[in-house]
């Protein structure tokens, strides 16, 4: 009973998850090889309406617009590059998700690998200098901080002493 | 350590703090035209009113306006009264009805008043993915040789005239006088 529950469960969701992609997937390719390119092609594009969504994504006429023009581009043999290049210079190179490495995107590209490097070579200095200070050792009480230790020590605790 | 570098989380706080406050004030959608400074695109599409096959060639001699509008589009309409007016003043604009129904736009045309000196029927989008529109209205400004000059995305309206297009098309104009 159980089981053919969790089955049925199983079965459901499956089913939905169908749905959920068919929405995209309405072109005819001649091979694999183009429908995978296809893929990689729209979600590397950004939507320039919908701008947090790439074109495999958007619902927006201009994104659908866009993957039929994807669609043409690859039956007619075009490289990943010619496309990519092709809306690059219509919407500009806001439609990259991978923007192409120019001098202008170097700090998007080398930025975070820079931060890394800074953060590493702080923390070696930083560990450096420790290791080089002698390890500090207590120094010896002087006879009253003695006395006074003693004292406490010889003192009962708080909660005794309450009546 | 040295004092200075205890100064530095500061300062870098300060930096990004500076950076972020401006984006704030930043427009996502007013994405910079990837055409700016190149030739309009070649085109060979009929005209909205019916009758002869318009291409580029058309649009050059003189600065003007070039619009993307549709009837679907409630912006355009919006839009559409400064554009006569402007029409009346003498602004030279074309019109580009972008993915729309041929009879709803000549409809409107008729309704509406017609501000355009040209209108091309773009009814599958193909100029428009061209210019790289990704709604309407988007209005470009060209030169007398047909070069784009600058791209307004959103409603024109009289600030936005008065401040922003009205000097660029004006600059043209006056470039265009020998």
């Amino acid at each position: 009973m159980n089981l053919k529950r969790w089955l049925l469960t199983c079965v459901l969701l499956s089913s939905l998850a169908g749905a959920a992609h068919a929405a995209i997937d309405t072109y005819r390719f001649a091979n694999d090889d183009l429908r995978e390119r296809f893929h990689q092609l729209t979600q590397q594009l950004r939507c320039p309406k919908c701008q947090n969504q790439d074109i495999a994504d958007s619902n927006a006429p201009i994104a659908a617009d866009l993957r039929r023009e994807i669609h043409r581009l690859l039956t007619e043999g075009k490289s990943d590059e010619q496309i990519i290049e092709f809306m690059v210079d219509r919407y500009g190179e806001f439609v990259r998700y991978r923007p192409a490495l120019t001098a202008r995107t170097g700090l998007l590209w080398f930025g975070p690998a820079a931060l890394l490097v800074a953060g590493v070579g702080v923390i070696a200095v930083t560990v450096r200098r420790r290791r080089r200070q002698p390890a500090t050792s207590p120094r010896d009480l002087d006879p009253g901080e003695r006395a006074r230790l003693a004292d406490l020590l010889a003192q009962k605790p708080l909660d005794e002493d309450r009546p | 350590m040295k004092r200075w570098l205890l100064a530095l989380p500061l300062g870098a706080f300060l930096i990004v703090a500076v950076l972020l406050y401006r984006g704030l004030h930043l427009d996502p959608a007013q994405l910079p035209s990837a055409l700016i400074g190149k030739p309009f695109p070649a085109f060979s599409l009929a005209d909205t009113q019916g009758g002869r096959t318009l291409t580029r060639a058309d649009l050059l001699g003189k600065p003007a306006l070039v619009n993307v509008w549709g009837t679907w589009c409630v912006a355009c309409r919006v839009e559409h009264p400064l554009l006569n007016t402007l029409a009346r003043q003498g602004v030279l604009i074309y019109g580009i009805n972008y993915k729309d129904d041929n009879a709803a736009a000549r409809r409107w045309l008729a309704d509406y008043h017609n501000p355009y000196a040209l209108d091309i029927n773009d009814k599958d989008g193909t100029l428009g993915l061209d210019l790289g529109v990704y709604g309407a209205p988007e209005t470009f400004l060209i030169d007398a040789r047909g070069v784009i000059r600058h791209k307004w995305v959103g409603v024109i309206d009289q600030t936005v005239w008065r401040e922003q297009l009205a000097p660029l098309y004006q600059a043209l104009l006056d470039e265009a006088r020998p």
